[in-house]
């Protein structure tokens, strides 16, 4: 065992996941492995499941049939602020910032609740608040500590749902349409941001609509069409696949 | 202004009050309005604990209120029930032990309602509670040892702890009870528990996301509050020496704490506060100058007014003039640089 690289054994490993409302199929046994270290881009056209997806990995959703394996261990039936323990972290296609409390706030939460609440040393009081500035830093929004998340651009919404989603310490990271609405060189900011997160040693899984960003960011391309996946590779062979372009553009 | 600052300044001020009204109010009438006031300070601040830090509406203060009166009434009869029994001679039960257990009885109430109603959201969970008040109003009317429908008659002490006459004394417990609900209320909005209910305040999921376990938290707001209702109601019976469903019940109690934390304004400590003393000297003012039927009429006017001008409440309105003011300088001092 411990002749074998680390990076083979999975760090997510999704088996059988299925997911339905009523009697619509959302997710249909969907099989899945991301590796340690890996950046993965997910994409479908609208409605094909990913966020779906992203939903039941996190524990917003639960899925019926399936089961998922985070570095060896079951998430079946954790519910989502366990899971963001273990270490997976999410933002939302719709930024969801805390909107009564400041900038600094919003990121002392998951400090305070989810780093803190794991086992081992704790960070101090003014621990959390030197992490806070950092984090807002790292994302360019270090003015901006004390204002409300209203005061905020529509990109700088985006930065503060990553900074948050990364404040969490995780190893496991779903950026949800991060970009979707922004302009180029927007999202060119937000990528530099996931790139480094990524060299920092965070696995991404990235869902997005925006082929150039998904082309520029993922090392491997996953497809999913009507909540089933149908295509797993490198990016460059995924898009030149006869299904993929006929799910895209049509017979 | 640290926590325990704070609690050091508002004993101080419970004591200030204390001795102030004890020289100052001549007529026993001022000791039965105050505690009023005071009574509305503790279920208001109590409602906001969940209302406004968690952002979940309770309709159902009347019940937990209730609650803590009746289990007053059973406790007061429990002496005669024992000599009548098991013949034997209990002394009766002090009423700071009543209010006590007023509060665990009503906690329990507040954990369970939790655990039964909390997967609700807004509009839904504030009709669960409505329904939870009917409910144990119900079970009250039909026990027959608290006197059912037709009420119980509670014949106070004949003297006194603390010197004075029955209605100080009462007044000085509400006071403390005041004094204790609005320093646990503050201390819960600076600490990370405070933290945490305004993340499930502002977005339930993104708060689950970032690691607060929501249901947890919205257990403890709700077994916090519920017991603080629950001890406000616990001396009633001695305040009104007949204790029936139909007003112990009254769904006045239930407007009145979402109606005064709205006025004052519930993201702060002080709001309800603000909102208890403004509408329940009003309410008095107008019981005794007016009407005792204007109230509802009161508070209704004074929400949908409040709602249009102010919907943060007078803190928000205060805030939003400070930020103003803070803004202006800002760019005066920009301008001044450039």
């Amino acid at each position: 065992m411990s002749e074998r690289p680390l990076l083979s054994v999975p760090l997510l490993s999704v088996n059988g996941l299925g997911k339905r409302f009523g009697g619509f199929v959302a997710l249909d046994n969907i099989e899945l492995s991301v590796a340690a270290g890996e950046r993965l881009g997910l994409i479908g056209p609208n409605g094909s499941g990913k966020s779906t997806l992203v939903n039941c990995l996190c524990g917003t959703l639960h899925n019926e049939t399936g089961s998922v394996l985070f570095d060896g261990q079951k998430l079946d039936g954790l519910i989502a602020h366990q899971r963001t323990r273990l270490g997976l972290a999410r933002s939302f296609q719709l930024p969801k910032p805390f909107h009564t409390l400041s900038l600094v706030d919003n990121l002392r939460v998951p400090l305070i609740y989810a780093v803190n609440a794991r086992p081992g040393p704790h960070l101090s009081l003014a621990e959390v608040e030197t992490r806070c500035h950092e984090l807002l830093r790292q994302v360019g929004l270090a003015d901006k500590a004390r204002r409300l998340p209203r005061d905020l651009t529509q990109v700088e919404m985006r930065k503060l749902e990553l900074a948050r989603a990364v404040a969490t310490q995780p190893r496991l990271l779903f950026a949800d349409e991060a970009m979707a609405g922004l302009s180029p060189t927007e999202v060119e900011e937000i990528i530099a941001v996931l790139l480094r997160l990524n060299e920092e040693g965070i696995t991404i899984v990235l869902i997005e609509h925006i082929m150039r960003a998904v082309m520029s960011f993922s090392t491997r391309l996953v497809v999913l069409v009507a909540g089933q996946k149908i295509a797993d590779g490198l990016p460059q062979d995924v898009v030149r696949n006869p299904e993929v372009e006929r799910a895209y553009l049509g017979e | 202004m640290r926590n325990w600052t704070f609690w050091i300044t508002a004993a101080a001020v419970g004591i200030v009050f204390l001795v102030l009204s004890r020289v100052f109010f001549t007529n026993e009438y001022y000791f039965f309005a105050a505690y009023v006031v005071l009574q509305y300070i503790v279920l208001s601040t109590a409602w906001n604990i969940l209302g406004g830090y968690t952002g979940y509406i309770n309709f159902g203060t009347g019940a937990f209120f209730a609650i803590g009166a009746y289990s007053s009434a059973v406790l007061h009869k429990m002496p005669a029930l024992t000599e009548a029994w098991f013949g034997i001679h209990t002394p009766p039960i002090p009423l700071p032990v009543m209010m006590l257990v007023g509060g665990i009885v009503s906690g329990v109430l507040g954990l369970g309602t939790g655990y039964l109603t909390l997967r609700l959201r807004g509009v839904f969970f504030a009709i669960a509670t409505l329904a939870l008040t009917v409910v144990v109003q119900t079970l009250i009317v039909n026990w027959d040892y608290v006197g059912g429908s037709r009420g119980i008659y509670i014949i106070r002490p004949a003297d006194a702890p603390l010197g004075g006459g029955y209605i100080q004394y009462l007044y000085t417990l509400m006071l403390v009870l005041a004094v204790i609900a609005v320093g646990i209320a503050r201390t819960i909005e600076r600490s990370t528990l405070g933290l945490g209910f305004a993340a499930i305040r502002d977005d339930e999921q993104a708060a689950e996301a970032a690691g607060v376990p929501t249901l947890r938290l919205k257990l403890i707001a709700t077994t916090l509050s519920g017991a603080l209702m629950g001890m406000a109601g616990a001396p009633l019976p001695y305040y009104v020496t007949y204790l029936d469903p139909a007003s112990s019940f009254n769904l006045a109690y239930a407007v009145n704490s979402v109606a005064m934390p709205v006025i004052g304004g519930m993201t702060s400590w002080i709001g309800p506060v603000i909102g208890s003393i403004l509408l329940g000297t009003i309410q008095q003012l107008a019981t005794v100058t007016i009407s005792s039927a204007l109230n509802l009429l009161i508070v209704g006017l004074l929400l949908i007014g409040f709602v249009i001008i102010a919907p943060n409440g007078i803190v928000g309105l205060v805030r939003a003039r400070r930020r103003k003011r803070a803004g202006a300088l800002e760019a005066l001092a920009q301008e001044r640089t450039a």
